[in-house]
């Protein structure tokens, strides 16, 4: 473990910055955060989290995939994938950093989405451990500990000094490159503030909302069961959740015609909308219940069966607060369980 | 106010003049509450609240609710009955349906607002009208509710009831001090340039969630343009500056005449945009070129954008009025 | 992007113009040989109330530097009222794009007889002249569009 004097931390990011882009949570005019690049003068955001997920570093919300000239009978195809800059992500929250973990095994199974895989070998993942976790927060469900998070390399934030511990090689190499302004400390400043973290993370109030439901019944009686007209009947059909979620994965391909030729994409789609899997033959969920019993499907029951048990949510609570009607998956999952 | 409306429903549920109650249903904090259907007087003991956290505009529900079988019970807020004025008269909600009693509002606590205030971790809220106590994880705080109001309802165009069968409380009077269009005023006077700025801003924010559009009581289309194929414009994200100003462009000029500034728009934008914004310049305008209008408060006027005079401004007096050349 | 420096810029204009007044009111500046620049270009409309706001938009993001629409006079609508709609569409748009930063001179509404001729030359060459001065449009430009 590393210890950096907080008040070394501009000149921290300037080392980092120095090498490859860094970028960190940063407060928007508005107070919410998002992730910016960092550049002199950039502040670290206080915000427990930002309302868009980090997961746009490697999925981003569209990706240019090839472009078609079309001249005369023949259609050239361009690849205008350019070559990807090595960067750095800081400040990732522990679900963020979980949520990596769940979009590569979509992503990196055979067939690997090599735009997935270029982002993610350039990317270098610095995570931030939890001092005040809030209400909407049930990462703890998922089996994650805000307090010791993953990612190449986990920090600690105290009063006086940021802490930095390697989790991967890749981690490991990047504290290498930085270690000139480091100095070696023991861990017992992180271990206080880990079990302090610990006892607000057990007095959260969904730290002991169970999945146990899940994982007792079968798909068959999940799909069926009488509680999604019940749950879906306020839902919008919006896309909110699916797009701040930090583990949607799904995406649809379109093509655009620019008057001299085609560009071809990828944007990340909803479930919740009408025209998602929209086939020649038309569509195969036609009601909003089916569509939003999908989205919850996919995350307690498919995903899981198809993943040795893991679900595919990380509880970072966005969906909670970003909802218009206040529909979520912790209502989805009390309901069950209450059964 | 809560047990006065649980127990009207109760009535009505049991002498079997409706069959349905559509109203809001407590969440798993104070603030987030669902509209919900409730069918008995079980479910409404269970789950149904009136107070001031209950902000969704339940007008758009009724469209559907109001096709299905038997009468149903809706309680609608002053401004949630701007629109559904709006859309009995675009001949969307069938009225013979619905019974509606009217609530009063005095302006519903907004948790983002409340969080922007730095109070994190919130647990429960209790509003006495005046002051909102708020219980978080780091300990209590009060704050004047006043402090506590979204943009929906900091300046609230109108406390009247323009509909219903039954009233609970006292109606309220229309706002007519014009402070909505405060902010409109402001970018006007701004030049081109920084108005260009400060959209850009905003509106490159945009992640295409179509959250604005789904709970905007006027978008009630039964296919979008914006989700057609075959219209050439159908954009899953906005890949392309253009396609941030052109979704909210055409929305918003889809909506122009019909909204009613019920401001759900910018009060369920996940990136904090002011949407609202953009609709109160088109009715501000509508105002001040043809007269005043507001969407919603009768059933026989008609809708600014489907009538016209002969002597009805010309287009040139864009390039005349207000604001920075 | 390439841009030949030399090269003097000549904007792309859009005019939207009713079958029945405007565009015969183009015509008879072409039979008249009236002059006006050949960046503009006529799309037929059957009646200015024909166009949806988004035509507007779509025109400048497949790259129209300029947008006009002519019309028959107010009161002289070959259906009775369509350019009365059609007046105070383009008002309540026009003053939207103002009210967004677009550059208010990019956008114009003229009412054009099909007797104007020189009319519509004029108003053609004044509106080309104001946009060659406002330059290249950036601010409703869709980059995918523009040419390599």
């Amino acid at each position: 473990m590393f210890r950096l004097p907080a008040d070394k931390l501009n000149e921290f990011f300037a080392a980092i910055a120095s090498a490859q882009s860094l970028y960190i949570p940063v407060d928007g005019d508005d107070g919410r955060a998002s992730y910016k690049k960092w550049t002199e003068g950039t502040a670290l955001s206080k915000a427990l989290n930002t309302v868009r997920s980090a997961k746009d570093f490697f999925f981003p919300q569209t990706t240019d995939i090839c472009d078609f000239n079309m001249n005369g009978k023949n259609i050239e195809i361009i690849d205008n994938r350019t070559e990807s800059e090595d960067f750095v992500i800081f400040g990732v929250r522990a679900c963020d950093a979980r949520s990596f973990t769940i979009l590569d095994k979509v992503f990196l199974a055979e067939p690997i989405d090599t735009y997935y895989a270029t982002r993610r070998e350039h990317g270098t993942v610095i995570t931030m451990a939890c001092t005040e976790p809030e209400e909407n927060c049930f990462c703890g469900v998922f089996g994650i500990d805000a307090a010791a998070p993953e990612g190449d390399a986990a920090c600690w934030m105290t009063e006086d000094s940021l802490y930095i511990k390697a989790n991967t090689e890749k981690g490991e190499k990047f504290i290498e490159s930085i270690k000139s302004m480091l100095e070696e400390c023991d861990s017992s400043a992180v271990d206080a503030q880990k079990a302090k973290t610990k006892e607000i993370l057990e007095k959260l109030p969904f730290a002991n909302v169970s999945t146990d439901y899940f994982r007792k019944n079968t798909l068959l009686d999940i799909f069926g069961s009488e509680h999604w007209k019940k749950l879906s009947e306020s839902c919008l059909g919006c896309g909110t959740c699916t797009f701040v979620c930090p583990t949607c994965q799904c995406y649809d391909i379109k093509d655009y015609d620019t008057g001299h030729g085609i560009k071809r994409y990828r944007t990340w789609d909803s479930c919740m909308y009408s025209d998602f899997t929209r086939m020649a033959h038309g569509n195969s969920r036609n009601s909003q219940v089916e569509r939003f019993r999908q989205r919850f499907m996919h995350k307690l029951v498919y995903f899981p069966d198809n993943n040795n048990g893991e679900f595919g949510c990380v509880g970072c609570g966005r969906c909670l607060s970003r909802c218009p009607i206040s529909m979520n998956i912790i209502k989805v999952i009390k309901t069950f369980g209450e059964e | 106010m809560q047990e006065a409306v649980i127990k009207r429903a109760k009535e009505l549920l049991a002498d079997g003049s409706v069959n349905r109650v559509v109203g809001w249903k407590a969440g798993e904090f104070a603030y987030d509450t669902t509209p919900a259907v409730f069918t008995s007087a079980e479910e409404l003991d269970a789950g149904f609240i009136y107070n001031d956290f209950c902000a969704p505009n339940l007008s758009k529900y009724i469209i559907k609710e109001s096709r299905k079988e038997g009468k149903l019970l809706v309680f609608l807020k002053p401004c949630d009955t701007y629109s559904f004025n709006q859309l009995v008269k675009e001949h969307r909600i069938i009225r013979e349906n619905v019974y509606i009693i009217a609530v009063p509002c005095t302006g519903k606590v907004d948790v983002d607002t409340v969080k922007s205030k730095g109070i994190k971790g919130i647990t429960g809220m209790t509003s006495d009208g005046e002051n909102v106590t708020i219980t978080t994880l780091y300990g209590e705080k009060t704050m004047p509710k006043s402090e506590t109001l979204g943009d929906k309802c900091r300046t609230c165009k109108s406390k009247k009831h323009v509909i219903f069968d039954e009233i609970i409380g006292d109606d309220g009077e229309v706002n007519t001090d014009g402070a909505r269009f405060e902010l409109v005023e402001k970018l006007e006077m701004m030049t081109p340039d920084e108005r260009y700025d400060f959209w850009r801003n905003e509106l490159s924010k945009c992640i295409r969630c179509n959250a604005c559009r789904n709970v905007c009581p006027a978008c009630t289309c039964e296919s979008c343009v914006f989700d057609n194929p075959n219209s050439g414009i159908q954009q899953r994200a906005a890949t392309d500056s253009f396609e941030e100003n052109m979704f909210h462009l055409i929305r918003s000029f889809h909506v122009a005449g019909r909204c009613t500034d019920c401001g759900e728009c910018t009060r369920v934008c996940p990136q904090n945009i002011p949407l609202h914004l953009i609709n109160r310049k088109y009715i501000k305008d509508i105002n001040e070129f043809y007269g005043d209008y507001q969407a919603g408060s009768d059933l026989e006027t008609r809708a600014p954008l489907n009538d016209y005079t002969f002597d009805d401004c010309e287009p040139s007096i864009v390039y005349k009025r207000g604001g920075n050349e | 992007m390439q841009v030949n420096e030399t090269k003097e810029f000549r904007p792309k204009i859009v005019a939207f113009c009713c079958n029945w007044c405007s565009y015969a009111g183009a015509d008879l500046a072409g039979t008249n040989r009236l002059n006006y620049p050949a960046d503009v270009k006529i799309i037929r409309v059957p009646c200015s109330c024909r166009v949806n706001p988004m035509f507007i938009l779509r025109a400048f993001q497949r790259g129209a530097d300029g947008v006009i629409m002519c019309g028959c006079h107010p009161g002289d609508c070959h259906y009775t009222s369509g350019n009365y709609f059609a007046r105070r569409r383009m008002t309540l748009l026009f003053s939207m794009l103002d009210f967004m930063g677009i550059e208010r001179e990019r956008t114009r509404v003229e009412w054009v007889s099909a007797a104007e001729g020189a009319k519509f030359a004029a108003t053609m060459n004044e509106f080309v002249e104001t946009v060659t001065k406002l330059g290249e449009n950036k601010r409703l430009e869709d980059l995918r569009c523009k040419k390599q």
